[in-house]
This record gives structure tokens, sequence and C-alpha cells, in this order.
């Protein structure tokens, strides 16, 4: 279960701050963020991921309070227990579809690389239709399927949490909906928390829960 | 750690052109004053090495360093000749053994040196096959010589001319070849020895023809009575000294004014040294006896000089590219933020970032030091032919 309470966050250089006092989101849920631009939305994904830290407040997932972990903390529990796909897939284009997958275990102390971990790889690939692509350089794909590269690479540590910051943004209709089953029939199978930020309306319907991200924005000068 | 260096070198191996640039410059800039250095230490060691082995050198006087070059490098530089009898006149003084040189001559690009025996023990040059040269028109060849023109013992060789355009010249003679020195590694295996007489006759003081005692044709006798014979020009010319035609070779003129480019003088001990020395000071004298060592000191002295020149040179280069490549390391890290910024937010710490960009610098340094340290090596090969050519030829 991820928890915010009391939560305030503003960039010192800019007149944004983000205020929310109370947000709770249930294991397994799948939730919609959804809200004008500018309005704190992948700042909140930044902070549950422990990329940014609040000012005051405070954020647990599972009980572990991810504002009180230190440097180090913070980046081995989000590179193991939270997965994060961008907008823009992120993928590096001088890796292979395999290594661009398994690239959080290359990175990080925290994954252990092994057989199990490759054969994993291998049967998330096959389940997101990109088996055929792995040894592609992400270069050579399609935009649907970097998409799918990328959600295997969120997926293959077996996260609790998947952060999704438009997941669907740069995709055609076509695609954004199988995408979107893709990511959901991912998540289900493990039974893992979604929270996805989408400007998409046409997609909400498929979520547990919308969350209006105008409640907790506000300009610098008014909070 | 294996993982951060299979992430680099995909990374290095994905911007082949960009790392090949680099790699190469790096090279270079490696290569370059190592290279200048090698060079260097290579021509002092192959310089002084033979002329610390020749104590002392008499020859016309004049420019010392044409005579050294001309005499211990048989390089192309000629200096004016000096006289048979100087020769006689060592060997009579008693202080040292006189080892005569006429390197003029040439059998393509190999210098033809004419020589004594004593030559073959003093540079401690041995045989691989065949015997040293004994009779008139032969010639013992160096290894490199050998190899170079597929030549073996028994083989004739041909002494060039000296000028394609003068139809009054000598002509070209045919030597055969009685050995193949061993690879001695200096510039006697690019050489053609021959005993002087030979170098001599190639030069036209000496010289063979068909017998005028048995000459009845009248276009080739003009003239014969009681005390001489006259011939026409068509008298036939032996070009090849064999068995049959040796004892028709004949010199004219004394043979003690004979020329030689020097003549090498071992002293029998360091007194003669000194006292021959002194000998030819006077400012009258029309040869110059000089100590080789001495001579390429001097030279060495004067490239030295240059090499501060050309290292300060070097460096300043090096500098301006080393300056070149941090800013296209910088650029490109700045073009690759936005992926530096991907691998943080998936949760990589920034001491594996630096890990990384370590790992790719560590790679493209290796392959610059590689292909540098092939470039030396590959110079090692030819060093000794650049040295020649650079000092020598």
């Amino acid at each position: 279960m991820i928890s915010v309470n009391n939560l305030s966050f503003s960039y010192p250089t800019q007149g944004f701050s983000l205020r929310i006092p109370e947000l709770s989101i249930q294991q397994s849920e799948k939730v919609a963020i959804i809200g004008p631009s500018g309005a704190g939305k992948t700042s909140l994904l930044k902070l549950l991921a422990g990329i940014l830290v609040p000012q005051q407040g405070k954020i647990s997932i599972d009980d572990v309070g991810i504002h009180q972990l230190s440097d180090a903390q913070r980046r081995d529990f989000r590179i193991s227990r939270i997965g994060i796909i961008f907008q823009d897939f992120e993928l590096m284009e001088y890796l292979n579809t395999r290594d661009n997958i398994l690239h959080p275990f290359r990175i990080s102390r925290a994954l252990k690389l092994n057989a199990s971990v490759r054969n994993r790889c291998d049967e998330l690939a096959d389940e997101l239709g990109i088996a055929d692509k792995l040894k592609q350089l992400s270069q050579s794909l399609s935009q649907g399927e970097k998409q799918r590269v990328a959600i295997c690479r969120a997926m293959l540590p077996e996260p609790d949490v998947i952060l999704a910051d438009e997941a669907t943004g740069n995709l055609d209709p076509a695609n954004k909906s199988k995408i979107l089953d893709a990511l959901f029939r991912s998540v289900e199978k493990r039974d893992a928390t979604l929270i996805a930020v989408t400007h998409d309306h046409e997609l909400l319907d498929r979520f547990d829960r919308v969350i209006d991200f105008k409640q907790f924005y506000q300009q610098a000068a008014s909070a | 750690m294996n993982d951060i260096f299979y992430l680099a070198w995909r990374y290095i191996s994905f911007n082949r052109f960009k790392t090949l640039t680099l790699v190469t410059c790096i090279a270079l800039i490696l290569f370059l004053p190592l290279a200048l250095k090698m060079l260097l230490m290579k021509s002092e060691q192959q310089l002084m090495s033979r002329a610390v082995s020749t104590p002392l050198l008499l020859g016309a006087r004049g420019n010392s360093l044409d005579l050294v070059m001309n005499s211990l490098y048989f390089a192309d530089e000629r200096p004016d000749s000096i006289k048979m009898q100087s020769v006689e006149d060592i060997y009579h003084s008693g202080m040292a053994l006189p080892i005569p040189l006429y390197a003029r001559f040439k059998s393509g690009d190999h210098p033809i040196v004419g020589t004594s025996l004593d030559y073959f023990d003093f540079r401690q040059l041995e045989l691989s096959s065949g015997r040293l040269f004994a009779m008139l028109g032969e010639c013992v060849i160096g290894a490199e010589v050998a190899e170079r023109l597929g030549l073996s013992t028994g083989d004739k060789i041909l002494s060039s001319p000296e000028n394609l355009f003068d139809l009054a010249g000598v002509y070209p003679l045919k030597m055969t070849i009685t050995g193949i020195l061993k690879k001695s590694y200096s510039v006697d295996d690019k050489s053609v020895f021959v005993d002087l007489k030979t170098a001599w006759v190639i030069q036209g003081l000496g010289h063979g023809h068909q017998d005028v005692n048995t000459i009845t044709d009248n276009e080739t006798l003009l003239n014969r009575n009681k005390n001489s014979v006259t011939t026409s020009a068509k008298i036939k010319q032996y070009t090849e000294i064999d068995g049959n035609n040796l004892d028709s070779f004949h010199f004219h003129g004394n043979p003690s004014i004979y020329p030689l480019t020097a003549i090498i003088a071992v002293p029998t001990e360091n007194k003669s040294a000194t006292i021959l020395r002194g000998r030819y000071l006077s400012s009258e004298q029309t040869e110059q006896l000089v100590r080789p060592q001495d001579v390429i000191s001097d030279l060495l002295n004067t490239i030295f000089k240059m090499k501060s020149f050309i290292d300060a040179v070097v460096f300043i280069v090096a500098l301006a590219m080393l300056l070149a490549i941090c800013l296209v390391f910088s650029l490109s890290y700045r073009l690759r933020k936005n992926e530096i910024n991907t691998i943080f937010h998936l949760g990589c710490s920034q001491g594996t970032v630096i890990q990384l960009i370590a790992a790719e610098i560590s790679i493209i340094l290796l392959f610059s030091a590689g292909l540098c340290a092939l470039g030396l090596l590959a110079l090692q090969h030819v060093q000794s032919g650049i040295v020649l050519r650079l000092f020598v030829s």
C-alpha cells in the first residue's frame, strides 16, 4: 500500500508548489492521474520513486518511509521495488532489445543478473510479443515495440509498483490500446500496483480510480 | 565490473566512427613523440656504434662529416679522393694498420666498396656462404643485397655507370659473386665489396681487351711497328673478368697515385694514434685524420638540439589535440545527458555513471595504446632502414 501524508514539495527556482494532504493507493490498484500540464503529476511520480525528496510530509510504500531513506537506499529501493516507464521510452540506442531489458541489472548492485533473470527476460519478451526482436538494436524498432521493451525493462525486476509517465503519449490510437492491454496484463499477472499519468481521457475507464491533480496544484504565490 | 565494461564496449562499438577517430588521434599523440625518441635513440646507437668502432679515418681535407658518412656508411656524399701512397705512408709509419676504402661506385642502389681483406676482420664480418674475393672481378655481397636481388654465390652482378649520358664512360663491369656475408644489421648488409683493383677497373684505370698482337683486322689495327701497336676504338674491351681474359687486364700509370676515398687507420696503441693525428694537423696538409666518434658526436648534438625544438612543437600539437579530445568527450556527455538522466532515474548511482564513463575512456585509451604499440613495433622493424635513409643517403 502506498500512502502520502501532508506532502509538500516545491522546486527552488520555479513558481510551483505541490501539496497533498492525504493520498493512499491500495496494493494491485490501477490508478490514473490526470490534470493540467505543470500540475505536478510527474513530480509526484518522481517523489514516489524517490528521485525527488519532499520538503515536508511522509511517503510510504509497504511501510517503508521513502522520505527517510538515504540516497543510496532510495536508489536500491527504486531499482528493485519500483518500475518506471517513460513517455519517450528512454531506451539505450546502442543496446539491443535484450540488453535494454536487462539494463537495470547491469547498472545496480541491488539486482543480480543470473540465468533465471535471463530466462525471465525471454518469457517477458514473449509475453509482450517482442521475442523475435531480442537481438535487434532499439533504434530499429517501431514506437510500439520500443514501449513494449520499456515495459519489459520496468517489469523484469518484479517490482511492487509501476509508475508510468504518459506511457501511451507517443503512440498512435491502435498501438495505445494494445500497449495498455499488455501493460495491464503484465501488472495483473504480478499483482503489482500501477500509477499512470495520462492525458488520454479515453483510457480512463480502464483504471480502478482516477485522481485529478487540479486539487493539489498551487501557484507559489498563492501557496 | 564486467557489466560496466560490457555496457561501455556496447557504446563504443555502436559509435565505431567516433571511436576510431578518437583512437587514431590519441594513438598519434602517443606515437609521435615516442617514435621520434625511438628513431633518435636508434640513430644515436647506429651512428655511434660504427663511429666508435672506427678509431681514425684519413681522407681529403674538407668536410669531415662527408668523409665520415661516406667511409662509414657509404653515403652518396663523395669526399675528394686521396692517393694510394697514403696507405703506404701509414703502413710504413708502423703506427697503424691502414685499411683503404674506395666507395665511389654503385650496383643499382647498393654501394660498391673497394677495400682490402683486412676490412672483413676489422668489421668482424663473417661469410654465410662462399669465400672472400681472391681474383680481379670477384665480389662479396651483403646479406640484404643477396636477399633483395635473389643472388647466390656464382651469380653475376653489374656495376652501374656513373652517368647515363657519358658516352665516353667506361663499360659496366660484370662481377662474379664469390661469397655472401652473414647479416650484421649495418650498412655492410647493403653493400658489394670488391678488391681495390676491381674498383679501379670499374673506374677505367685498369682494363682488359683482346691481344693487340693477334689482331689482323685492318679496321681495328691502325698501325703496327717495332715499338708500338695502334688500334681503333673497335678493339674488343672485356666487361667481365674470367680465367681466359684475366691476364689481359692491366693498369696504366703509377699505382701509388690511384684514388681512394678514405683510409681506416687502426692504431697499434693510444700513443701511436696521438702521434699519427699530430702529423695531419698542419694546415698545409691536403689530408685530414679525424676521429669519427667526434664527428658523429657533433652531428648528434645538432640533431638533439633540433629534437628539443621538435619536442616542443609535438608537445604543443599534442596539447591542442588533447584539448580537442576533451572537448569531444565533454560534448559527447552533454549529448548523452538524457541517457545519463534515464539511468539515474532507473536507480543507477553517480559512482556507477562515473565508472561507465571511465570504462569507455579506458577502452579508448587501451585501443590507442595498442595502436601506438603496433605503430612502434612496425617502426622498430624498419627503423634501421629509416635511420640509414635519413642520415646516409
